[in-house]
Formats: structure tokens, sequence, C-alpha cells
């Protein structure tokens, strides 16, 4: 399994053509108290840079874009009942969504691990 | 943030851990361990905020008060030595310039009047210490100058800094530093001499606040601010809090923010503040735009601020739409976020004035999306001052 990671502090983990998405946990630090999360509706389609999600934090909202184009397989209904996993465990437990990869080329301009924290050691 | 200015408790801060942003034309903590946590450690024990952004000012001379009652619309007049009063700073056409604090001093209150040790003032001499927000003051106080007469002065106290200690636990534990501040009643206030390790430091402190709980707010000169801080950080029961918490506590309270929720383009009755027109006032009809206000007043406006319990867990947010059945826009959303006491949304709004009603429900649009409103009675969360007994 490949994790990848985009500039707007997205993780994204790669199973054959599946991917799994969330915000790193530079982002939750970021946001603060998440209070509310709006995950994408099964079967929708979205084009890479799409709105996806909104997340809430005490103070704002935020968006989180589709970071490859593709169909929303499911969201995580877990973040419906408590939010604050995207704080407590922003990398696993608070993924965001899962969805089908329509090309993987997409993926090409994507950051690794290493990448990312030199990315986030910049800011 | 370089063009920010920086207020003097800035090193200590970010000492303590706080994130910084620039607001109202300074570097200012947001929050330390977090805002959910600030807020509810302020609700059952004692916050530490630093509000040196805040302009502190002297208004001093004869006829100090009734200059005053030219541009707000209290009783200022026969409001009583080192006792305070929520004001509004108004407009020739009613609107709202800012809201402010007003003390009236004592002569002998060399700790804010500056004076120098057995220096005396002539008799017709009234001084009055004014509290207003940071991101107005200077405007404030180009609208006082120009509007006061010549004889009266107005003097920004530039070199002070102002902290709040808010919560439950805010009286004892400020009276272990001063013990004489225990005699302090919710809206007075008064000069205090702080017995600190390195010598006396004069504060002057009120009890009030902008959270809904008992507490004080307390001016001291800049270059003592840190030692006080430090004193205050060191007791168990305080922590310092951000303005991310003082943001969703006063909204709890059901405190107006200045330029959110009140504005030049609101007026008193508007923003629910009639409160602010006294008695003597309504009746001499002398304050600015008394007649419009006044009839507003027994007739009613045509919007009013409103509080809001949003159904559901998302908030609503600043700017957001109040609309009609048809989808119309009818009002705006002023101020919304998560109550962390009540563990939901709540906002205030601007409502025609056939909704204002507690328990009706109104419609708002957010990003495409609708949420419904319960118009609620404010405060959100009951007040939870330190009131004098009646008499």
């Amino acid at each position: 399994m490949a994790r990848y990671f985009t500039e707007d502090h997205e993780w994204i983990d790669i199973e054959g053509d599946h991917a799994t998405i969330g915000i790193t946990d530079y982002a939750q630090e970021q946001l603060g108290d998440i209070v509310f999360v709006e995950v994408p509706e099964s079967g929708s389609v979205l084009e890479k840079g799409a709105d996806a999600a909104v997340v809430e934090s005490v103070k704002a909202a935020s968006d989180v874009y589709a970071p490859v184009s593709g169909e929303i397989l499911e969201g995580n209904d877990a973040l419906a009942d408590e939010p604050a996993l995207v704080n407590t465990s922003p990398e696993e437990d608070g993924w965001f969504f899962r969805m089908s990869l329509s090309d993987s080329s997409e993926l090409e301009g994507l950051m690794d691990a290493k990448a990312y924290k030199a990315f986030v050691d910049s800011l | 943030m370089s063009e920010n200015a920086k207020l003097p408790l800035d090193s200590w801060h970010r000492a303590q851990g706080a994130r910084m942003v620039g607001f109202a034309g300074y570097e200012m903590p947001i929050q330390y361990e977090g805002i959910m946590a600030e807020h509810l450690w302020t609700r059952e024990s004692a916050g530490l905020f630093d509000v040196s952004h805040m302009g502190q000012i002297i208004v001093s001379g004869p006829g100090a008060a009734a200059a005053l009652e030219l541009v707000l619309p209290g009783e200022i007049r026969k409001l009583g030595v080192e006792r305070m009063r929520y004001s509004l700073l108004l407009a020739p056409d009613g609107g709202i310039v800012d809201d402010l604090m007003v003390t009236r001093l004592g002569y002998a209150d060399p700790e804010l009047c500056g004076l120098a040790e057995g220096e005396t003032v002539p008799d017709d001499q009234e001084y009055f210490y004014l509290v207003v927000n940071g991101a107005t003051k200077h405007g404030d106080l180009a609208y006082l100058r120009e509007i006061l007469p010549d004889a009266v002065h107005v003097h920004h106290m530039e070199d002070r800094a102002l902290v709040a200690l808010q919560g439950p636990k805010a009286g004892e534990a400020f009276a272990r530093l001063v013990p004489e501040v225990a005699a302090l009643y919710f809206m007075q206030a008064g000069g205090f001499t702080w017995k600190s390790p390195e010598g006396d430091i004069g504060l002057w402190a009120s009890r009030s606040g902008y959270t809904g709980e008992d507490g004080f707010e307390i001016s001291v000169a800049a270059e003592h601010v840190e030692a006080l801080a430090e004193a205050l950080g060191g007791d168990a029961a305080i922590k310092p809090v951000g303005l991310g918490a003082r943001d969703s506590l006063r909204l709890e309270a059901g405190l107006p923010l200045y330029g959110h929720d009140i504005d030049q383009e609101t007026t008193p009755i508007e923003a629910d503040l009639g409160f602010a027109l006294s008695k003597r006032r309504r009746e001499a009809a002398d304050f600015p735009a008394a007649s419009m206000i006044l009839a507003q007043r027994e007739q009613g406006a045509e919007r009013k601020r409103v509080g809001l319990a949003i159904e559901g867990r998302q908030p609503v947010r600043e700017g957001a739409r109040v609309v009609d059945a048809d989808g119309k826009e009818v009002g705006k959303i002023t101020s919304g976020g998560f109550s962390p006491s009540l563990g939901q949304p709540i906002a205030m709004a601007y409502v025609p004035a056939d909704l204002v009603e507690p328990g009706n429900t109104i419609t708002i649009e957010q990003r495409g999306k609708a949420f419904a409103g319960i118009v609620t009675a404010m405060p959100f969360l009951p007040h939870n001052y330190h009131r004098q007994p009646k008499q």
C-alpha cells in the first residue's frame, strides 16, 4: 500500500484502483477542535479538485477536495457521531471517504511522506 | 503578520505555546491548548485573557459627564464614583460607532488619572475611564475629540495593558493576589495595590467581562503586565485563554461583537440593546438620533438581533442568509459557531420583526444547504455574575 499527500494536507492510501482519503495530522492540528464533518455520498462522481467533504472546527469551516478523480465508494459514517476522531486519529480511524480511481496518472503529481514532511517544514 | 503591532505580553504568550494571529492590528493569541478546552476551563475555573489591544481612554475636564452624554445614550451624570455601565457610542444618525464600558473615577484615583502624589484637581473636574474595542479605538478617539467641547480632554492611555480574568474561580483566585478586590460587586471598579515580590504595583480592576461569568478586567502599566500574568498564571485555578474561546464564550453569553453583530448600520433597538438607553435620557430625548431611536423603541424596529439554536451539528457562520419560504433573503447571520458548553451550534442573526418571538423556526441558507434555526432567548447560557445583593 502506498500513501501519498497533497499540498492541501490530505493523505491518500492506494490499494489497487481504490483510494482512502483523510486529512493529515498537521491539518487537524491547524484546524483545532473538529465539531462536524460532512462526507460525500456513495455513488457521487467527482473530478479531481472538486469539493468532496466539509470539516468544521469551533472557529471555521474548511473544504476537503477530491485529490483524484473517481466515484465515491463510501464515506466514514463514524465521523457523524464522533467528529473528534479527526483530531484523535487523523491518519487512521478519522479517514473521510473511499473512492475508485479513474485515472492513476493523477497520482504522479502527489508527494510521498518524505516530500510532504519537507513541505510542512517549509511552511 | 509583520504589519501587526506586538502587545506587551507577546513573548509571554509565545512561551505559553500560543498560536498567534493578526487581529485588530495586533498579533494576538487565538489559542493555547485548544479552543474547546480553554472555553470549558473558563466556565468551570478561571481563564486569563490578554485584551491589551482594547482602547483605554480617560475623558476629563469640567462638564465631562454632560459632554459624554452628547454621544452616549446612558445615564452618565448620575453614575456613581467607581461605578460603571455598558454604553453605545452613537453616530449622529443613530448608528453604533462602538460599544464600550464607562466608569466614573473619583478625583483621587491616581492609578488611572496619573496625578502626582499630593496633586489635587479643581472641584469642577470630572474623570471617566472608557474601555473601547481595539479595532475601532482610533476612530472613536477622533470622533470624541471632534464632538466633545475643547475643555474636555480625551487621553488615550497607550502605556497601559489590560487583562481579563474570567470564570467562577476568578474571584477567589484574584483575591489570593489582591485580597481587597473581594469587596467589588459586578459593574464596580477601583484602584488597588498588588504587593508583588518586586514591590507594590498599582492596578485598576473592574468586576466585569465578556464571557457571562464572574470576573475582572485589570488595567496595569504595560511594564508590569508580564509580572501580573506570571503571578496569575501561576495559580492552579487559572489558565491562559485565547481569542477563539473569548468569541465562543461571548456568543453563549449573548453578547454582541462590534463589527459583526453591531455596527454603523445597526441601531440600538435593532441590536436589542435598548437597555443602554437610560430612563432620564429617553424622557429628555437628548442623545443622537433620539427621535428615530425612540420611535423604533415604541413601534418596534423592522428587524432585530436574535439568538438562534441551530438544529443538527453543523454550525452556520457569519454571512449565511436568513431566507423566507420562497428562498428570498430576509436577514443575515452575524455570528455563528459551535457552543462548547451546550454541545450544539448557536448563532446570532438579524431577522424581520414578525419572526423574533422565541420558538419560531427560521430557515438559513449556507453554501446551498438549508438549516433550521429556533429563535432562542439570550443568553444561551445563564450569566453567572457576582451581583450586589438587593438592599
